[in-house]
């Protein structure tokens, strides 16, 4: 077979993708977020979640926490090019290993069932601290929070218990100890 | 209490603060406060393009030669989407562009207004950065924050979008100090770091197969980048490349000169690439165009990169030694370092290097310039070296369109001095050479301003000779007229079993009538024998002129780097070519 035709060379080596968590301190303006979120679109990078929120009213500064997967070049990348945004401040990288970080994910689960089925998926999500936030006879709505692969098993195990519907948050990170991070 | 101005006056002020002469631009309903504003401010002349992309190249072509930011005016939306291809353009290749945008009044925006689109929506991508203005308050410190953000660290475009209530509502002028001075270019702090410039230094003396190869950086960096890039390379006694955009930093004469790189870079400059040990980047990103299959490239080299955008470092090719920074400030520590400590490096390297400089010898008697003349039919090569011979001995400013014709010139002008060279190098926009000339001509009254085009190109942005002839500016616009889009035809030919398809155009104008239709004067030269007389005679026209070169219609852009092939294994000529497809014929019969 003929080789394809191009006049752009093919693509050659893949590194290995690695998960990451990149933290992003902005402006807090109209369209920040389109414009961090373009980055990621435009350029072909990964998003698998995404949690943003004003942390400073004052400053008017948000913090963007986004998960993403990609090899050590791609996450390089990122860092870079969101650090030449105009609103961003400082771009944080963490690997999703690192132990020195904590992660953790929010999730509201609704399960509806017989009170047995229900019983046992309580008994499920006792693991993961769950809040029970609103209860019936027939249903009860649950706060969980963990790690992401955390919440992805709970959400297995109660799919066949009456697990109705699911709302995640994305992950947020923080360091440990005294540290903050700083650039 | 302040002085309040309307958002119109505000803009002018804010123009006037960075001592702007010129905007090019087009009027429209939601900019005529700010078109209407116009009058009262004599030092600032507007250019009337027409067409927004045209005004938008137009001030590329003055940012590039001039070193200033270029400014645009136009309407909302079909004037801002207009415009998008030029600051598109002005971002890939790094000019320095505000763009001003007129906008539907705030109470409006959102509902579909007539000419209402998300201007800040559509050019977010293709811009540094960029504003709705929603206080006419905060238009002082966008303005000034605007034009700081175009110029400062790698440049590029900025679009400010400006509702038609804020142009009327009235504010103060004032600007605040800006805290965002240290993040404009993405690097924390641009201080060079002794220890780098020391292992700089160390690699230059290590190496025995050097190469510099530089970029539109060295001329971003100003007139004195190039200046102290001569004085490197002529203390190192080391060869040197240029990219597309680098060209005019280094003398294109000069025996240390391989030529340019790349696609359809020199044999020597391509090889010497390929084979070198040490290699210095100099302001040029590793651009697909240049390195060719990326896996290949140099593979034997240190590699030093230095750029002032630190995305660009490791981006696409991994490097030794990164220094963010910019190229004079680096290359001013650079030399003082190394004048220090090496007094006579030259001479104690000539041995070191005189392998290398006589391989690079035998590179150079391939003569891979080179192409069969004819006596019969104009050669485009040889029409842009007659071009090149009969205009070197004047300061002449060359624009470009995007084709075979752009790499021609590219091959056979030679630049001498930096800001005498524009081109579309990272988008390859058609159209772009003549809105770019005016721009030139406006910033360089009394130089000669040449676009050497392509006959398809040119009419993409035809309608400029309006603009030429309305301000008197008599650019040269030199068609290499072989009827094809000649690079598609190119390719097709090479990857496609010669199947020409839609790369012809079965219906051109008369391009001296068209010239003639424009008030402008037509010219045209079918042989050889009358070319050098016809170029004289466009040369001593005081008015825009439209030069049609009859040229051959199949000749090939050579040497050339085939898609997906290394740095090592160009094309020389027609000869490779047959070799080549006869190869791939086998296999499809």
């Amino acid at each position: 077979m003929p080789k394809p035709k191009s006049a752009y060379s093919q693509p050659t080596k893949f590194g290995k993708e690695d998960h990451h968590i990149i933290v992003v301190w902005v402006d807090n303006e109209a369209g920040v977020l389109a414009r961090v979120i373009g980055l990621f679109s435009g350029r072909g990078y990964n998003i698998e979640s995404l949690a943003v929120a004003e942390i400073d009213k004052k400053k008017h500064l948000s913090r963007i926490t986004i998960v993403t997967k990609g090899t050590p070049e791609v996450i390089q990348q990122i860092k870079l090019q969101l650090g030449k945004l105009i609103p961003v401040h400082k771009v944080a990288d963490f690997s999703r290993n690192d132990p020195k970080i904590l992660f953790k994910e929010l999730a509201l689960l609704k399960v509806v069932g017989a009170t047995k089925k229900l019983d046992k998926a309580k008994k499920l999500c006792k693991k993961y601290n769950g809040l029970i936030l609103d209860k019936t006879k027939k249903s009860f709505v649950i706060q969980v929070t963990a790690l992401r692969r955390e919440i992805d098993k709970l959400v297995v195990s109660l799919k066949p218990l009456g697990l109705m519907s699911v709302s995640r948050t994305g992950a947020v990170a923080m360091t440990k100890g005294e540290e903050i991070f700083t650039q | 209490m302040p002085k309040l101005f309307s958002g119109a006056e505000i803009v002018f002020k804010a123009l006037e603060d960075q001592k702007v002469e010129y905007i090019f631009g087009y009027p429209g309903g939601a900019v005529l406060p700010i078109y209407d504003e116009l009058k009262n401010h004599k030092s600032i002349k507007h250019i009337l393009a027409r067409h927004e992309q045209g005004a938008g190249h137009a001030a590329e072509g003055y940012a590039r030669s001039s070193g200033k930011p270029g400014v645009l005016l136009v309407t909302s939306g079909p004037g801002a989407t207009n415009a998008v291809t030029a600051l598109t353009d002005a971002y890939m290749d790094s000019i320095p562009v505000v763009c001003i945008s007129g906008q539907v009044p705030t109470h409006l925006i959102g509902t579909d207004a007539f000419q209402e689109c998300d201007t800040t929506g559509i050019t977010r991508p293709c811009t540094k950065h960029n504003w709705l203005v929603k206080d006419v308050n905060d238009l002082a410190d966008i303005m000034n924050q605007a034009f700081k953000i175009a110029t400062t660290g790698r440049p590029g475009p900025v679009l400010v979008d400006i509702p038609k209530d804020i142009q009327f509502n009235k504010g103060v002028y004032k600007i605040s100090k800006n805290k965002l001075e240290k993040k404009l270019n993405g690097a924390l702090s641009n201080k060079i770091n002794l220890k780098d410039v020391d292992n700089f230094i160390e690699m230059i003396k290590k190496s025995s197969k050097p190469i510099f190869y530089t970029g539109g950086g060295v001329i971003n960096s100003g007139p004195k980048a190039s200046e102290l890039l001569r004085e490197l390379v002529s203390l190192t006694g080391f060869p040197i490349t240029s990219t597309l955009q680098g060209l005019g930093a280094f003398p294109g004469d000069d025996p240390q000169f391989l030529g340019m790189l790349g696609m359809h870079g020199t044999y020597e400059a391509n090889n010497a690439m390929h084979d070198c040990d040490l290699m210095i980047n100099i302001g040029a990103r590793f651009d697909d165009r240049i390195t060719g299959k990326i896996d290949e490239f140099s593979p034997k080299s240190k590699k030093i990169h230095i750029d002032i955008d630190p995305s660009s470092i490791g981006k696409n090719v991994k490097v030794d030694l990164a220094i963010t920074s910019d190229v004079t400030e680096l290359l001013q520590a650079v030399i003082k370092r190394f004048k220090e400590k090496n007094k006579n490096f030259i001479e104690s390297n000539k041995q070191k290097t005189a392998k290398w400089w006589s391989q690079i010898d035998k590179w150079r008697e391939k003569k891979s310039l080179n192409f069969i003349n004819s006596k019969e039919t104009i050669k485009p090569q040889h029409a842009v070296q007659r071009l090149y011979e009969l205009t070197k001995h004047q300061d002449t400013f060359i624009t470009t369109e995007v084709g075979q014709h752009q790499m021609w010139a590219a091959q056979h002008y030679k630049f001498n001095k930096p800001n005498r060279w524009m081109t579309s190098g990272g988008l390859g926009t058609m159209g772009y050479g003549l809105p770019a000339a005016i721009g030139v001509q406006i910033a360089h009254p009394k130089k000669l301003v040449v676009d050497i085009a392509g006959e398809a190109s040119i009419l993409m942005n035809i309608q400029e000779m309006s603009t030429a002839i309305q301000y008197r500016l008599p650019v040269k616009i030199f068609i290499l007229n072989n009827e094809y889009m000649g690079m598609v035809r190119q390719w097709q030919e090479l990857l496609h079993d010669k199947n020409y398809s839609e790369s012809y155009t079965e219906a051109l104008p008369d391009f001296v009538k068209l010239a003639e239709a424009y008030g402008a004067v037509g010219i045209r030269a079918k042989t050889p024998d009358e070319l050098d007389e016809k170029i004289k005679e466009m040369i001593n026209t005081d008015k825009p002129v439209i030069f049609d070169c009859v040229v051959d219609k199949v000749e090939n852009c050579y040497p050339m780097i085939p898609s997906g092939k290394p740095h090592n294994q160009m094309l020389l000529g027609p000869e490779d070519e047959k070799e080549e497809v006869s190869d791939e014929g086998k296999t499809l019969v």
